[in-house]
């Protein structure tokens, strides 16, 4: 065993090596334009103390400042933690850097599905600090309520790094909501996010992760999940606000017999807004299956697709779907379906179109009584209106709510 | 125009006037005139390719079946140039043949917004036997019977005052073609006769949805034109006896 001192100096070096290396999709990003100072802000027991953010902002982020419906919290505030908390049993919730020093083995899950060396960006998270939720569920443990973390930006020109790591153990369940949001005052800001996902022996988690930034911001998450034997790793993301850049293409590898992955992607992009999201899944044991849907829709922004689905064992299930529609002139949509076979024995396949809202959709519901904008608008909410299944009936109200409130705001 | 009567049994409610419309370019009706009265069940007969559709279409007011001359009344109200949801709120109603799929738009929500009043959904999707689709995409993997009986859901829950039915038995088999006519039987209000307030244009080619729905005036549609108006089930006999061809040629 290596001590956690050789460790850092081990992924510090392997970092040192990688802080020009370019990502392979997304427009590059000058890290020197961006400072690390953020605003000072303090530890609050209860959420309610919580003065630097407007609830209704986290609310449409999906954090629910009651706590209510909610089996814990999690808020950071630039790069400092100000709440953490977990109110049932069987879910511990915990600083990164805090879970470092507390358990030695939290450091087999540390830069172990994400490669540190992956890109400037990983690189940059580990050499200039970061923090991040350490969220674990314990053998067995079901929560039924949604965990609740929020990362929010308040300092102009910050760069916000965080590095997650979620665990759910054998036999438990888990699920996140995840809600990332800035200031409006917030003219330009990065966030580097770094997130690890552990699914156990028959464990599930549902991640569920919205997106509020603001035009001047540019982000970089960095994910990737491990999923054993009968576990399910179901991932929601969407992204209804705009951004100036966004580039992310997560992969979840499959190594245990049966396991279970899905990816749901909503992405709406204004005039001015890149967006290049992806989801990759490698199905290295047999019997296991996968999903990756993406939903998305251009008004003016440019949109890239990415996905990739590798069969690397006999009788394995993956499907992969990209569905596109562009509302305006501009921009541009480009969908990049990709299937990779190593075995025969694979039911692999994908479907993608790109286009205009159909006009017969539009007659359809002109004949019903509604104009064209109410026709329009009914078919756009019904694009978005991703079905995500496996979840449990209160996170599905919950997340149907939320998307609601986010469509409500953006279209 | 006696609008205070506008309702009342007898009332005119469709009147076209030398009707010609245009699809990509090309005229395919000619000429059409066509009068029917509050409380009334008209059919359409006519070979393939006659312009049926085409007829109900350009009645709706959809953009592709364009009126170069003639117009259209509805309610003594001139809807030539109205747009179709204009015309749906002013009480047509259509049911279409080949309806489109929309994804993520459930059977439920369709109906409730077909509805201009709140309505027991789950109740009329029950008669309708519709219940278990009533959380499905509209239309999606829907058979074709399913289909019919989803419109007829639709049209039920806009309850409009003139009702436009292509086809409506093409494609449903006898048991369900039992649960389309008690719909349309209902949506005609066939139940009364001098309180009446719907009437109804059906399009029928092979003249089974007679045997569900009493109708009272037929007309024969052969290349853009009405070439006969008449009783409607002795036009069937003679369409099944003699083909369209002699139909049209008795008017010669
Ligand atoms: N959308 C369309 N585009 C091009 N041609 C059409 C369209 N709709 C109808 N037509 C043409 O108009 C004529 C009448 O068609 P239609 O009204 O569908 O007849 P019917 O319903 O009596 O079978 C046909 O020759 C058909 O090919
Ligand atoms: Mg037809």
């Amino acid at each position: 065993m290596v001590s956690p001192e050789e460790r850092i100096r081990e992924l510090k070096e392997k970092a040192m090596r990688a802080v020009d290396k370019p990502a392979p999709y997304g427009p590059d990003i000058d890290l020197s334009q961006y400072s690390c100072g953020s605003q000072e802000c303090f530890y609050v027991e209860d959420l309610s103390q919580l003065k630097e953010v407007d609830p209704e902002e986290l609310a449409r982020s999906g954090v629910d400042i009651s706590g209510r419906g909610r089996s814990g919290s999690f808020v950071q505030l630039d790069n400092t933690i100000v709440h953490r908390k977990a109110l049932e049993k069987g879910v511990e919730i915990l600083g990164t850097t805090e879970a470092l020093q507390k358990y030695d083995w939290a450091w087999d899950y540390f830069w172990n599905v994400v490669q540190v060396d992956a890109d400037k960006y990983t690189a940059d998270v580990e050499l200039n600090g970061y923090e991040g939720y350490f969220i674990r569920a314990l053998p067995g443990s079901r929560t039924i309520y949604p965990l609740q973390a929020c990362l929010y930006i308040r300092s102009p020109r910050l760069v916000q790094r965080v590095h997650n790591i979620i665990i759910a153990e054998e036999g438990s369940e888990l699920h996140i909501i995840t809600g990332c949001a800035s200031d409006h005052k917030v003219d330009m800001a990065l966030h580097l996010g770094v997130s690890e996902f552990y699914v156990k022996r028959n464990a599930k988690i549902t991640f569920t992760m919205i997106h509020n930034w603001v035009p001047g911001m540019d982000v970089r998450p960095r994910s990737g999940a491990v999923v054993e034997e009968g576990g399910v790793f179901l991932s929601n993301y969407i992204v209804l606000e705009p951004v100036r850049s966004l580039q992310l293409y997560p992969t979840a590898r499959l190594v245990g017999e049966g396991a279970v992955a899905r990816f749901n992607s909503v992405l709406v992009a204004r005039e001015g807004v890149l967006m290049d999201v992806g989801s990759r899944v490698v199905l290295s044991a047999p019997r296991c299956s996968a999903e990756v849907v993406s939903r998305a829709i251009t008004m003016g922004g440019t949109i890239v697709a990415r996905g990739h689905l590798r069969g690397e064992a006999e009788e394995v299930k993956a499907h992969l779907e990209c569905r596109g529609l562009m509302l305006e002139q501009g921009g541009g949509m480009l969908a990049i379906p990709e299937l990779e076979a190593t075995v025969p024995n694979v039911d692999m396949s994908h479907e993608a179109a790109v286009g205009k809202i159909a006009q017969e959709e539009i007659e359809y519901l002109m004949a019903r009584g509604l104009s064209e904008e109410e026709a329009t608008a009914t078919i756009v909410r019904g694009f978005l209106n991703v079905k995500i299944e496996g979840l449990p009936p209160v996170l599905e109200r919950e997340i149907q709510r939320m998307m609601e409130i986010s469509r409500e705001s953006a279209l | 125009m006696a609008e205070k009567e506008d309702g009342m049994h007898g009332q005119t409610v469709l009147e076209i006037k030398d009707l010609h419309v245009e699809v990509e370019g090309r005229e395919i009706l000619h000429g059409v005139d066509l009068t029917i009265k509050c409380g009334e069940t008209h059919v359409l007969f006519g070979p393939n390719g006659s312009g049926k559709t085409t007829l109900l279409m350009a009645i709706m007011g959809f953009p592709r079946y364009r009126v170069t001359r003639g117009r259209i009344y509805f309610a003594g109200e001139d809807i030539t140039d109205l747009d179709p949801h204009l015309r749906a709120q002013r009480g047509i109603g259509i049911m279409f043949q080949r309806p489109p799929t929309i994804r993520g738009l459930a059977l439920r929500d369709m109906v409730r917004l077909c509805a201009s009043r709140d309505l027991d959904v789950e109740a009329m999707a029950e008669e309708m036997n519709l219940a278990e689709f009533l959380q499905r995409d509209v239309n999606y993997g829907f058979s074709g019977g399913e289909i019919k009986r989803s419109e007829l859901l639709q049209l039920l829950a806009q309850d409009p005052r003139l009702v436009l039915l292509d086809e409506p038995e093409s494609g449903v088999d006898m048991e369900n073609l039992q649960l389309v006519g008690r719909a349309i039987r209902k949506l005609l209000q066939k139940d009364r006769r001098r309180t009446r307030t719907k009437c109804g244009l059906i399009i029928t080619h092979t003249g089974y949805i007679l045997d569900y729905v009493e109708a009272d005036m037929g007309h024969v549609l052969c290349d853009g034109k009405i070439v006969c108006s008449g009783n409607p089930r002795e036009q069937l006999e003679g369409i099944r006896k003699y083909g369209f061809e002699e139909c049209a040629r008795c008017t010669r």
